[in-house]
C-alpha cells in the first residue's frame, strides 16, 4: 500500500514539525486561533486543506483513520481524504467510530461517544466567528485579545429580532474554557453540547485562513446565549427510517417529486451499527 | 461626598501637543471640564479641533501633555496610563462619542435595537427582553418610531441615523459625550431639531460634553464655554455668550461676522 515516492503522509518532516508547534500552542492555549504557515495541498481550499495538513502531522503509522463528510463514510470528500492517506501513508482506514483513533470530520461529530485515546480532526471553512460582524482582521484579534465579546451576542439578538428565537443553527459560537469565543465549524449546533467535557482531543484547522485552533481534552464548551433565550438543541421531530434512532441528528431525503421524504441518520457509521446489533430492525418507511 | 467629587474636574487636559510629523495638530491645549458642562471648540478647517478631540478621547497618543479623568469610583486617572482593556470599558460606559458621519459610529448592517443594545450586551446584559425594552425607551426618547427597531439604519434618513447614534451613546448613561460635528450634513430643519433634543438630553442626563463644530449656531444653543482654535492653538476662551457677543481676538470677530444675518 505504501507509495514510496512520497514522505509519510504526504507533508515534509519539516512542514509537520511547524504544524506540530502550531497544535501545541493551540492546545495550550484552548480556542485562540493559532497562524500557521499552510500549505498548497493537492486538492482545491474548501475541500478540507487545513484539516488534512492537521490530520497529516499527528497521524503515526499505528494509527486507525477514518474521514466523515456530513456525517457520511462514503460520500466525495470522505471518500477522496481517505484514499488520500492510504496511497500516501498507507494507514489503516476504517468507517467505524469507535476503531479510530484519527477522525478527520467535515460538519459533524459522531453520535458515538468519543474516548481519550482519539483525536476528531475539523475542517474549517472561516474560522473567525466574529468575521460577518466585524470585517477587519486587526480588530478582530484585538476583541480576541481583550475578550471583547459584545458584538457575538449583538449576532444572537439579531436573531431573535428577526426569527422571534435564535435562528443561527451551524457553526453556533462556543465559549471555550471561559476565554476565547471560538466558531466549532460548521457543525450543526446539535453536535455543540458534544464538544462539552469531551474526553477526546479536539483540533481545527483552516487551511485557506492558515489558523489552527485546539479544545484540550475535558475542557468546558459552552454554547452562547441570552438568559430568556437560552441554547436549545435542535433535530427533526422524527426518528430515523432505517434504524429508528430517536437521539440522533436526522438528514432530511427527498424521495421523489411529489413531497414525498424521509429522515436517516446524518451519521452512516451509528445508523449502521444500530442496524446490525438490533435483529427487529425497522425497514425504510414511507 | 457627592458634592466633594462634583468639586473637582471630571477631564483635565494639560499641555496637550500633537503634531503629525512637521505638520502640527494642535499644541499646549489645557483646560478643565466639569460635570455636566458642556464646552464647545471652534475654528475653522484645519484648526485642530478634530485632532484635540482625538486626543481627548484617547483615539491618539499624545506627544506631549496627558488628559486626566475622574472615573465613577472617584479616582482622576491619567489615560495613558491605563490598559488598552481599561480604556475600552471606559470609551463604551463612561464615554459616548458622536460621529459627524453617522455610518461611523453605528453597525449599519445590523438593526436599530442592535445597535442600542450593543453596549449593554458588552457590559454582560444577558437578557434579551430587558435590552430590547431598553433599547425601546431609547428610541422614544430620541424621537425614533418604535415600529423601526427591527430596521437597520441602512434605511433611516441622516437625521434619524444621527439620533440613532446618540441613543446607542447614551443607553450606558455616559457622564461624558464627546461630539464630532454632530449637525454636520443636515439641513437645517433637521438641525433644529436635533439640536433640540441633544439640549434636553444633555441637561437632564447632567452630561458633560466636548462638542466640536464649525457652527457657531450650534455652539451657541448647545455649550456653556467656547474654546477658539487657530492654528492648533487656542486663542480664546470663555463663556459662550460673552466670547460670541463681544470677542476679544481679530479672528474670533472674524469668526462671529461672518456668520450670515438670519
Amino acid at each position: 500500500m505504501n507509495a514510496p515516492s512520497y514522505n509519510f503522509a504526504y507533508l515534509d518532516e519539516q512542514t509537520k514539525r511547524m504544524i506540530r508547534r502550531a497544535i501545541l500552542k493551540a492546545i495550550a492555549i484552548p480556542g485562540y486561533q493559532v497562524p500557521f504557515a499552510s500549505r498548497e495541498m493537492p486538492m482545491p481550499y474548501g475541500w478540507g486543506t487545513g484539516g488534512v495538513q492537521v490530520t497529516a502531522a499527528v497521524l503515526g503509522p499505528d494509527d486507525i483513520l477514518k474521514v466523515i463528510d456530513q456525517g457520511s463514510d462514503d460520500t466525495t470528500n470522505a471518500v477522496s481524504l481517505r484514499k488520500f492517506f492510504i496511497k500516501t501513508a498507507g494507514v489503516r482506514t476504517t468507517s467505524k467510530t469507535a476503531e479510530a483513533t484519527v477522525i478527520q470530520t467535515r460538519h459533524r461529530i459522531p453520535e458515538k461517544e468519543l474516548t481519550e485515546n482519539q483525536v476528531l480532526v475539523y475542517q474549517v471553512p472561516i474560522p473567525e466567528p466574529l468575521r460577518f460582524l466585524e470585517p477587519r482582521e486587526t480588530e478582530t484579534r484585538r476583541m480576541h485579545a481583550l475578550a471583547d465579546y459584545g458584538l457575538m451576542h449583538v449576532k444572537l439578538y439579531e436573531d431573535i429580532a428577526r426569527h422571534g428565537h435564535i435562528a443561527t443553527t451551524y457553526a453556533y459560537p462556543v465559549k471555550v474554557d471561559g476565554r476565547y469565543v471560538m466558531d466549532p465549524s460548521p457543525t450543526p449546533k446539535f453536535d455543540n453540547p458534544k464538544m462539552n467535557d469531551c474526553a477526546a482531543l479536539q483540533l481545527f484547522g483552516a487551511g485557506r485562513e492558515k489558523r489552527i485552533y485546539a479544545v484540550p481534552p475535558y475542557t468546558e464548551v459552552i454554547s452562547l446565549d441570552f438568559d430568556d433565550h437560552p441554547f436549545e438543541r435542535y433535530r427533526h421531530d422524527a426518528s430515523c427510517a432505517l434504524c429508528g434512532a430517536a437521539d440522533s441528528y436526522l438528514d432530511e431525503v427527498i424521495t421523489d417529486d411529489r413531497g414525498g421524504r424521509m429522515f436517516v441518520c446524518s451519521d452512516t457509521d451509528y445508523c449502521e451499527e444500530r442496524r446490525e446489533t438490533q435483529p427487529g430492525k425497522v425497514e425504510a418507511a414511507e | 461626598m457627592m458634592d466633594a467629587d462634583s468639586e473637582r474636574p471630571l477631564l483635565v487636559a494639560e499641555g496637550l501637543t500633537k503634531s503629525y510629523g512637521r505638520q502640527l495638530g494642535c499644541r499646549d491645549v489645557s483646560f478643565e471640564l466639569y460635570e455636566g458642562e458642556v464646552m464647545a471648540v471652534v475654528g475653522e478647517s484645519g484648526s485642530g479641533k478634530s485632532t484635540l478631540l482625538q486626543l481627548l478621547s484617547a483615539h491618539l497618543p499624545t506627544d506631549e501633555g496627558r488628559v486626566l479623568y475622574r472615573m465613577r469610583d472617584g479616582v482622576t486617572r491619567d489615560l495613558a496610563a491605563m490598559g488598552e482593556a481599561e480604556r475600552r470599558f471606559l470609551a463604551r460606559t463612561d464615554w459616548g462619542y458622536v460621529h459627524q458621519d453617522a455610518t461611523l459610529g453605528l453597525r449599519m448592517g445590523v438593526s436599530g435595537g442592535a445597535n442600542v443594545g450593543e453596549r449593554l450586551m458588552a457590559v454582560g446584559w444577558r437578557h434579551y427582553g430587558r435590552i430590547r425594552s431598553t433599547a425601546t425607551t431609547w428610541l422614544d426618547r430620541v424621537e425614533i418610531d418604535r415600529s423601526r427597531i427591527d430596521d437597520t439604519p441602512r434605511t433611516y434618513s441622516g437625521g434619524m441615523r444621527q439620533r440613532l447614534q446618540i441613543a446607542r451613546n447614551l443607553v450606558t448613561q455616559p457622564r461624558l459625550v464627546f461630539m464630532d460635528e454632530p449637525t454636520g450634513g443636515l439641513d437645517v430643519s433637521v438641525q433644529a431639531r436635533l439640536l433640540d433634543l441633544l439640549r434636553n438630553l444633555v441637561s437632564e442626563l447632567r452630561l458633560a460634553a466636548v462638542v466640536v463644530t464649525h457652527d457657531l449656531g450650534v455652539a451657541r444653543l448647545l455649550s456653556h464655554r467656547i474654546m477658539v482654535m487657530k492654528g492648533g492653538e487656542v486663542i480664546e476662551t470663555g463663556l459662550t455668550d460673552q466670547v460670541l457677543d463681544d470677542p476679544r481676538e481679530a479672528y474670533t470677530q472674524l469668526l462671529v461676522a461672518s456668520i450670515l444675518p438670519p
